[in-house]
């Protein structure tokens, strides 16, 4: 396990520039600023412009890393405090998990909920509700 | 142009995800770690989030239409079933496993760590298992029974 700091300050700022991206991504295009979706639509795009904005969109959030290390003078933190086998395992079960369920943290989590969807209310509670206890089950009750 | 918008909202998100700390798993999973060594940022990122795309959803959908585009294009449906509840199950027991969500990964791919393309190729490799067990083997399972 890897201590880290409390960063409500960064935190916040963050936070409100991804709202700040959300609120312009309606405001431009009419759509949800889903991770799930730009990755999901990218796959299979129903067309060619559906393909050309997520692939836009998509070209500027990895430019975000950048962008922060020319403001600040350094790269995001990347801690990994898990195997290489754990994020492989995560990351197959997460694919899954945000096909079947439509989303994830952008998509339900910030834009479902700021639009009060009662779907987006549930699926939200229930993956932070399921994670909460993944993190517990694995560093408590197993113990690695 | 709106291409170029686009990338710009881009650039914002990952700026965001970038200082928020959300591209960080071990931020991530002591976020979900109360027992042990907890860090509550990430309510601080959730929470600005939110009031943000609240307040501006608000201000937008005072508009009748987005700027580039015809009609607003927002997901309508509010059936809870067990496909929204079971998938977000697992992604929470994913995001639990690996500390990395989709919104935190393609951002962090911009900082060229090798483990955040593990996740995201992993991550690729389960939505498209999901999409051939949704477009294949379940209209067959359909079908035979």
């Amino acid at each position: 396990m890897i201590e880290t700091a409390f960063t409500p300050l960064a935190s916040l700022a963050g936070g409100v520039l991804i709202g700040l991206s959300a609120t312009l991504l309606m405001l431009l295009l009419g759509r949800v600023m889903g991770a799930t979706g730009v990755v999901s639509g990218l796959m299979s795009p129903a067309s060619r412009p559906d393909f050309a904005w997520r692939a836009a969109l998509l070209a500027g959030m990895v430019t975000g890393p950048g962008l922060l290390w020319l403001l600040s003078g350094d790269m995001p933190a990347i801690e990994v405090p898990v195997s290489t086998g754990a994020l492989i395992v995560g990351g197959l079960i997460v694919g899954i998990g945000v096909t079947f369920g439509s989303g994830c943290t952008s998509g339900h989590g910030v834009c479902g909920m700021a639009r009060l969807s009662p779907r987006s209310i549930a699926a939200t509670l229930t993956f932070m509700v399921v994670t909460l206890i993944t993190v517990f089950v694995i560093r408590h009750v197993i113990g690695t | 142009m709106k291409l170029f918008a686009t990338y710009l909202v881009g650039v914002v998100f990952g700026l965001g995800i970038s200082l928020s700390g959300m591209a960080n798993p071990a931020k991530v999973l002591n976020f979900f770690d109360i027992a042990g060594t907890w860090d509550p940022s990430l309510i601080f990122v959730m929470g600005g989030a939110l009031i943000t795309t609240f307040v501006g959803y608000k201000l937008v959908f005072g508009r009748s239409a987005p700027v580039f585009e015809p009609d607003f294009n927002v997901p309508s449906s509010r059936r809870i079933d067990t496909r929204l509840i079971g998938g977000s199950a697992l992604f929470g027991l994913g995001w639990g496993i690996a500390g990395f969500c989709p919104g935190g990964a393609l951002p962090a791919l911009g900082t060229g760590r090798p483990e955040v393309f593990v996740f995201v190729a992993a991550l690729i490799a389960g939505i498209a298992l999901a999409k051939f067990l949704q477009s294949v083997v379940a209209p067959r399972l359909r079908a035979a029974s």
